[in-house]
């Protein structure tokens, strides 16, 4: 970024923060969310030659007038004069911050997951429909509507009192764990938001989906190779996981464990602290993962955390113990033939392995899962052949 | 959110009941069935679901590397080829329900007599991006 460009980061923590007086003054929230919108493209316009002295008060300002430019335009329109007159105008900007409600509002069970997504991310996070629509892959036309409808759909929403903390964190998680790439790195994004939120609101699910962020992103270098494929966890070079990042995501792990309210987040951290806890892969406590993940199956019926149980149970007890976990689960869950291929390969049952490894290519619903497993079963096969 | 694909076949899909052609329907009835198609994809946008659409002509070449410093070689029409693609429309939906839901609604289409032609499509998910965590 130039030295006269102007700090993104610090326009989109104020976003919230600007969007909240604006409604707490009275401007509904789809206006003054467009109007706080107008006010972040002035700012990157105007601010490398006069930089505010008060960015939070410049923002306001600017925000208010074109929400009251909007709302008199409109009021000509329709012939409702008085309703606007009678609005505050700007003063001193309070120290209060109401924000914390825009994320119940964004991530209202009223919408549906991309709409609940998309919105946060533009009135939450300050990103422009522009950078939101290049991260999904969709035209931009597409994610004005997808915002535009969403906005309509919590518009007869109170913001005066607190919603369901567990569906601010799926809609947050969901950033996080289903980004495509783009210019906007979604999985940084999904922090950021996850850390202003656990800033605001004292519960240690925020904290325990704020440390799975931060250990699951600490590996990401290692995640994959230079040529773009998966490395598993097993094969990662430990010395590319960011330390710095790990040491935080214990920190406040360790801090929400000690509540002793345990959640979905938490449990979930909790294996990833214990494989970022791990120096090489076959010093991994796993033992103590299969404890984390049967706390986690009684958490949550969801029969994926099975499946990753009989994986676990397969490193902590042997293959055949695995195997015997993974048949009493639903052959169709995905990646149900992958975790059977990788124990069955443990098993020393190779023809049995490359065979399921093909298969579990053909059913893998991601490209880079899917050369990874064809990868697999011709290494396999090569072996077999007597090539390596 | 997940992507799919709307495949609209020339051939090579399976046949629906009281299958007319296109070349004998009335020329009001091939309008309607446009407008119909127009329609569905602004109504996608409007509900921020709308990806792509692309229609391909029927007439393809076959396209083969040639050897070093050799042209492509080059074979076709493929006039006997069963599959023939007519176009796609791509979507971006919640659930496979909803894509499945709105695959049946373009599906609806009028055609001959104004009633919809059940035409068959083919829903194709996209492969994603894997999630983030994993374990």
């Amino acid at each position: 970024m130039a030295s006269s460009a102007v700090d993104e980061g610090l326009l989109r923590v104020l976003t919230p923060e600007v969007l909240a007086v604006l409604v707490r003054r009275g401007a509904d929230f789809a206006a003054a969310e467009d109007a706080v919108q107008e006010a972040l493209l002035e700012a990157v316009r105007r601010w490398p030659d006069e930089p505010p002295r008060d960015p939070k008060g410049w923002l306001v300002t600017v925000a208010w007038r074109r929400f009251l430019d909007a709302a008199r335009a409109d009021t000509a329109r329709r012939r409702r004069e008085d309703a606007v007159e009678e609005e505050p105008g700007p003063g001193p900007v309070p120290d209060t911050d109401d924000s914390l409600q825009l994320y119940f509002l964004c991530a209202h069970p009223s919408l549906t997951p991309s709409s609940a997504v998309a919105l946060t991310l533009r009135a939450v996070g300050g990103l422009t429909t522009r950078q939101i629509a290049a991260a999904y892959l969709v035209p931009e036309a597409t994610m004005a509507q997808r915002i535009s409808r969403a906005k309509r759909t919590v518009s007869g929403v109170r913001l005066d009192r607190p919603g369901d903390v567990a569906t601010v964190l799926r809609v947050l998680y969901l950033v996080f764990n289903e980004g495509y790439s783009g210019d906007v790195d979604l999985a940084a994004e999904a922090i950021r938001l996850t850390r202003q939120l656990a800033a605001r609101i004292d519960h240690p699910e925020v904290s325990g989906l704020l440390a799975l962020m931060l250990l699951h992103h600490a590996r990401r270098a290692g995640r994959t190779a230079p040529d773009g494929s998966l490395v598993p966890l097993a094969e990662q070079d430990r010395t590319r996981w960011d330390t710095a990042a790990i040491t935080e995501g214990v920190a406040v792990l360790q801090a929400a464990l000690a509540r002793d309210r345990l959640g979905e987040f938490q449990a979930q951290a909790a294996i990833a602290a214990l494989h970022a806890d791990a120096p090489t892969a076959a010093e991994t406590d796993w033992v103590q993962i299969v404890e984390w993940y049967d706390e986690l199956a009684a958490l949550t019926d969801n029969p994926v955390v099975r499946l990753n149980r009989a994986v676990a149970v397969g490193e902590a007890d042997g293959p055949r113990a695995g195997l015997a976990a993974l048949a009493a689960l639903d052959e169709s869950l995905p990646r149900h033939t992958a975790a059977r291929a990788y124990l069955h390969e443990r098993a020393d049952d190779l023809p049995t392995a490359a065979a399921l490894y093909a298969r579990a290519a053909h059913e893998a619903g991601t490209a880079a899962e899917r050369d990874h497993l064809i990868r697999q079963a011709a290494r396999i096969n090569t072996r077999l052949r007597g090539g390596r | 959110m997940a992507k799919y694909l709307m495949l609209k076949h020339y051939r090579g899909a399976p046949e629906p009941e009281g299958f007319v052609p296109m070349d004998r329907w009335t020329p009001e009835e091939v309008t309607a069935h446009i407008q119909y198609m127009r329609d569905f994809a602004a109504k996608l946008e409007r509900t921020g679901e709308f990806v792509d659409a692309q229609a391909l002509a029927p007439e393809g070449t076959w396209v083969q590397y040639g050897g070093e410093g050799k042209p492509p070689v080059t074979d076709g029409p493929f006039a006997e080829t069963k599959d023939l693609i007519a176009g796609w429309m791509v979507i971006d939906v919640d659930s496979h329900q909803r894509a499945l839901e709105l695959a049946a609604e373009l599906s609806a289409a009028p055609g001959a007599g104004g009633r919809p032609i059940h035409e068959w499509l083919e829903l194709r998910p996209f492969m994603s991006e894997p999630p983030t965590v994993t374990e």
